[in-house]
């Protein structure tokens, strides 16, 4: 049984259909990358599977591990096992990291019937999810995101990720915003959570990312449609001709 | 304007035979009772009171507390903020057998204070907040039967804060309870007091307590008030710090009981380099009223006023936070700033909040800044995506908004005392 199918989805905010008809089979183990121009729908692919409640899904099915997926609150799908690293982290102000982490881990735990762990074990497991993001502990004591600059915010999901060790990762724009030395600590993050048991899907406008975390397939969205799969070198096809060649759109005018 | 009832919702306490009393005392009570038959309880019509309505406390003809039922140290071990030095006030009298009053200071039940003849409270009483700020200011001087009083002497540091527990009873029900505190901090002296009012039964009574601080140069006074009283009851409360050159005045205030609770938070910053915090938070629910009225008067330059509010309001119930500033023309280069954010978690809650400045210096740095918002959704989505979704998302948000002004309290202990007692309320709260 393949760990995401995403089957003839279709999705709309504010009765606007942005997904016309998504379909994707992921494997654990495998790293896919969404690829496409600005409002092709790759966010909201993302955002879809992580269960936002501003989008509606109007047909299809999506299933993790063959459970309906769409029938999950956000939290329950975090339990399940997905996990959506933010384009743009949200700042919880007056909530210092170490406590979101501990908690967001501990419900978890408890949704799959495992035992929590108290402040001091966990302090030890952070100990080595820390390393993941080459972070010290001084980071645990500020609030969550609060004034963090762009990179320290991504390097937190990346942190979040490696604790609450989802089934299934989805990146949005991961790389969005951030310079050479932090898009290296936060890829050799990723690199370091991939595994034989894990799927990743990067959802990514540029090709740079996939530099550093080669995916295995590469998906081009547009119109809300995947109009182009294919492996590894298709992002580099892309590159060289942007996305024009596959939409017919100028890329400019998709904005 | 207000209107004169025509029997005084308070003659019976007005007219009480008391014992003899120092002259200067009797003077000042005479002259309290006179304003207050003048001005009389205030109606929504008084701008001061527009969105408190405590005109039916007139309707009432309160008496003086009845016999108190026997209180013991276990009753009311389970309320206490701190391990160190407590004064009791049963109903509004001192209870000698349930206080530790501190060593090596002066410290003792208002009363005797004044029976033994005290050159401070001549000076002081009944002057530092004056009759002429409010109605209940002046109903205090002219009912009170007792309280606490303490005295930090020059250069001393009270070693570990001194509670004041207003604890109310079954003979609470329909009385009027007068409590006073008076606190004075010597050159350079530092301390904190702890004031908290609860009630041991349900009743219907008014609270109309007062609390005045004198702080000389270059004292310390940290203060912080819980109240939950009663969830019947009227709880007025007025509190005005007098500050000197150099001093340091740091006030924190918890509301979670009454009907209606009202609380006046002055500070008079009378010499240069003062510094005045006020923190509080405020948690509502069914349809209580928590209205804070903080005055900060800003008389000599180089001074700073920090202020910040918070309140969390569910159901019906309803915050009002007005908060004066005044800075006169000398009163260049102060520092101000006020904040007031309310949450509201529910349709029907309602805040009334406004900051009031009236700035006649031109060299002055004065902020104001009032929300009035619920949760914040972005947040509980991105809470949900991490696994920690409904009640436990909303229950931490809500603390991390409340975190803010919690966290000001200096006293570890304390703050930990606090911090439970806000934690069970929003269990509660949130059902």
């Amino acid at each position: 049984m393949s760990l995401l199918n995403i089957t003839n989805l279709h999705a709309a905010v504010d009765e606007s259909e942005i997904l016309k008809g998504i379909s994707l089979t992921v494997n654990a183990g495998e790293v896919h990358a969404i690829m496409g121009p600005n409002g092709s729908g790759k966010s909201t692919l993302a955002q879809v599977l992580a269960g936002h409640p501003a989008y509606e899904v109007t047909q299809g099915t999506v299933t993790l591990e063959g459970e309906d997926l769409l029938d999950m609150e956000a939290e329950e799908r975090a339990w399940a096992g997905v996990f959506l690293a933010f384009q743009y982290p949200v700042e919880i102000p007056g909530v210092t990291n170490a406590y979101f982490l501990r908690m967001a881990y501990n419900e978890v735990r408890k949704a799959r019937g495992l035992d929590e762990l108290d402040p001091m074990e966990f302090l030890d497991l952070l100990e080595e999810k820390l390393k993941v993001v080459e972070w010290g502990p001084e980071i645990m004591e500020r609030a969550v995101n609060f004034g963090f600059s762009g990179g320290e915010k991504k390097r937190n999901e990346i942190l979040q990720m490696a604790v609450l060790e989802p089934k299934l990762a989805i990146l949005d724009e991961t790389d969005s915003g951030l310079d050479i030395d932090a898009l290296r600590i936060v890829a050799d993050g990723v690199n370091k959570l991939r595994s034989p048991e894990r799927a990743i899907i990067l959802v990514t406008h540029y090709q740079r990312l996939l530099d550093y975390i080669v995916p295995d397939f590469v998906h081009v969205l547009a119109g809300g449609k995947i109009v182009k799969s294919g492996g590894k070198e298709l992002a580099l096809e892309l590159e060289a001709k942007g996305y024009e060649w596959l939409t017919g759109i100028p890329e400019a005018a998709a904005v | 304007m207000t209107t004169i009832a025509a029997v005084p919702p308070f003659a019976e306490l007005l007219d009480a035979p008391r014992p003899a009393e120092p002259a200067w005392l009797a003077a000042r009570r005479a002259a309290a009772a006179e304003r207050f038959a003048a001005v009389g309880v205030p109606s929504s019509r008084d701008e001061d009171w527009r969105f408190t309505p405590v005109s039916a406390i007139a309707n009432t003809a309160w008496t003086a507390p009845g016999v108190s039922p026997e209180v013991t140290a276990a009753d009311i071990a389970r309320f206490r903020l701190s391990t160190g030095s407590l004064a009791v006030l049963v109903d509004g009298r001192f209870a000698p057998d349930l206080s530790e009053l501190p060593a090596g200071v002066t410290a003792s039940s208002l009363h005797a204070a004044i029976s033994e003849g005290n050159a401070e409270l001549e000076s002081h009483l009944g002057l530092v907040a004056p009759i002429a700020m409010s109605p209940f200011v002046a109903l205090s001087l002219a009912t009170f039967t007792d309280g606490v009083v303490l005295h930090l002497a020059e250069g001393t540091t009270l070693a570990t804060p001194l509670e004041v527990m207003h604890l109310t009873t079954t003979a609470a029900e329909g009385a009027l309870i007068a409590p006073r505190v008076f606190v004075t901090a010597g050159t350079g002296a530092r301390g904190a007091i702890l004031e908290q009012f609860v009630s041991l039964a349900d009743t219907l009574h008014v609270t109309n307590a007062v609390t005045e601080l004198v702080l000389a140069p270059e004292s310390w006074v940290e203060h912080v008030r819980v109240q939950r009283e009663s969830e019947q009851a009227w709880h007025l409360g007025f509190t005005h710090a007098e500050q000197a050159t150099a001093s340091h005045y740091r006030s924190f205030a918890l509301s979670l009981g009454a009907k209606l609770a009202r609380h006046n938070l002055h500070a008079r910053l009378g010499g240069e380099q003062v510094e005045t915090l006020m923190y509080g938070l405020y948690l509502t629910r069914d349809s209580q009223l928590a209205d804070t009225h903080s005055a900060i008067f800003h008389d000599q330059p180089n001074c700073n006023s920090w202020e910040v509010y918070k309140g969390v309001l569910d159901d019906t119930s309803r915050a009002v936070f007005n908060g004066k500033v005044f800075v006169q023309p000398i009163a260049q280069k102060t520092d101000a700033k006020q904040t007031n954010r309310n949450l509201l978690l529910s349709d029907t809650a309602r805040v009334d909040t406004k900051p009031q400045l009236e700035i006649f210096a031109d060299d002055v740095k004065c902020t104001h800044g009032a929300t009035v918002g619920r949760l914040n959704d972005l947040q509980r989505y991105y809470l949900q995506t991490r696994g920690i979704g409904g009640r436990t998302a909303q229950e931490l948000l809500i603390w991390a908004f409340a975190a803010e002004v919690l966290t000001e309290v200096t006293i570890a202990p304390v703050r930990a005392a606090i911090e439970q007692i806000v934690r069970n309320r929003l269990d509660e709260m949130l059902g």
